[in-house]
């Protein structure tokens, strides 16, 4: 019984630890964007890393999930005679959850758990320890780029991804099931509010971005400096954003769309 | 240094891929090229039952969007419902004695309000009320109408 609440009481301990250095770093990194912003080729080889490689993935997934959405809306729309109402359907999910939501899941599977790999390796093989000694601080060297890459890199993908996802239920909609192209458009600009809905969307999304990216280069920097430590941190940093962009996502809904 | 470049190019294909997915995201898909912000002005109504009405909902005249529902209250006075209405400024010719309805778009749609002209000379202004109102169909009113009904006939058949 003891050991029961020991165990409890262990793990909480733990868990505010970590929560707490996670906190620690996350000011530490945020103090050094100014000398960080000086080095600017480092932040574009990191967007370029984080960004630029995983449009792949985000386009492609976004064009199956729109013609998806498109289809399956399709089939029940068209029982209530409502099928102009595909336009912004696909859009208003798209915008508000999918986008956000889907594409910060691909960056952590993608982009997240090679940010973490990296600099858990680094660490693992002290490549961090000899930046310090050459005077080189590490948080600024590598970890602010990372950061901010990151942070700059998801809202676009979000934004790719809800873009790409209403072209694709266009084209499944208008071009394969013959809903009228007019009524597809207008009646989405009808319904999307720029205000309540693309911008409520972007705001999801850069939160997530700090989220994921947070947990990222917090995982690999705190990771156990061995090659189980570095292979755990990695599955870690993936399970965690999941669940934290998940539980977001929740609380940001109600808090932006819960009135509407 | 070849390498930067072409890195240094992708990441500007990147980032002009993203602002151009969010600049259709605003111009083509949402409302912000009808947007008309907070000009116009302030209309006011009183309906005894507003049904399903919501703030942001539809001013329509003819079928014309012409505004929209600022604002929902209840005058705990007269047990009214007090509708704010935002009407877009071009349409600043509306006759003083113009008269609102709640309507239904569709059978199953969302309720508006439609707003019918009156014969005036004179037209509303930034505050005016709208006089004449006709409350939203209330589905349940109607059925317990048209059971009543049902029974009175019944029993005037009997005798």
């Amino acid at each position: 019984m003891t050991a029961l609440v020991q165990n409890l009481g262990h793990s909480v301990i733990g868990f505010v630890e970590r929560t707490g250095r996670s906190l620690i770093f996350l000011m530490t990194a945020l103090a050094g964007i100014p000398a960080s912003l000086r080095k600017p080729y480092l932040i574009t080889a990191q967007l370029y890393s984080v960004g630029v490689l995983s449009m792949q993935i985000i386009v492609i997934s976004g064009l199956t999930v729109g013609m998806v959405l498109g289809l399956q809306m399709y089939n029940t729309l068209t029982d209530f005679g409502a099928e102009e109402s595909l336009g912004p359907v696909v859009a208003l999910s798209l915008v508000r959850e999918l986008g956000p939501v889907l594409s910060a899941l691909l960056f952590s599977g993608r982009a997240g758990s090679a940010l973490t790999a990296e600099i858990g390796l680094m660490k693992a093989t002290e490549q961090l320890s000899v930046m310090e000694m050459m005077a080189v601080d590490p948080i600024r060297r590598v970890i602010v780029p990372r950061l901010l890459a990151g942070v700059l890199s998801v809202p676009l993908l979000a934004a790719i991804f809800s873009a790409v996802g209403i072209l694709g239920s266009y084209f499944i909609g208008v071009s394969l099931l013959g809903v009228d192209a007019g009524a597809f458009w207008s009646q989405m600009t009808a319904k999307v509010d720029f205000h309540a809905d693309i911008l409520n969307g972007f705001v999801k999304s850069l939160v997530f971005g700090v989220v994921a990216t947070w947990i990222a280069v917090f995982e690999g920097y705190d990771s156990v400096p061995t090659t189980a430590g570095v292979s755990r941190a990695t599955t870690r940093t993936v399970v965690h954003t999941a669940f934290a962009v998940l539980g977001l996502d929740f609380v940001l809904t109600a808090l932006m769309f819960g009135e509407v | 240094m070849q390498n930067r470049r072409a890195i240094e190019i992708w990441v500007g294909v990147f980032v002009i891929a993203g602002m151009a997915a969010l600049f259709m995201l605003a111009m083509k898909v949402s409302n912000i090229a009808a947007f008309t912000g907070d000009s116009g002005y302030i209309v006011t109504a009183r309906f005894d039952n507003i049904g399903g009405l919501k703030v942001r909902s539809q001013v329509s005249m003819a079928g014309v969007r012409v505004g929209r529902v600022a604002d929902i209250a209840f005058d705990s006075q007269t047990y009214e419902a007090v509708v704010t209405m935002r009407i877009d400024p071009q349409y600043d010719k509306l006759p003083k004695d113009t008269s609102a309805r709640i309507l239904t778009s569709g059978v199953l749609g969302e309720n508006y309000v439609g707003l019918e002209a009156g014969a005036k000379n004179s037209y509303l202004k930034n505050g005016d009320e709208i006089k004449i109102t006709q409350s939203a169909l209330v589905l349940e009113n109607l059925i317990g109408q048209f059971l009543v009904n049902q029974a009175q006939q019944n029993r005037g058949s009997s005798k």
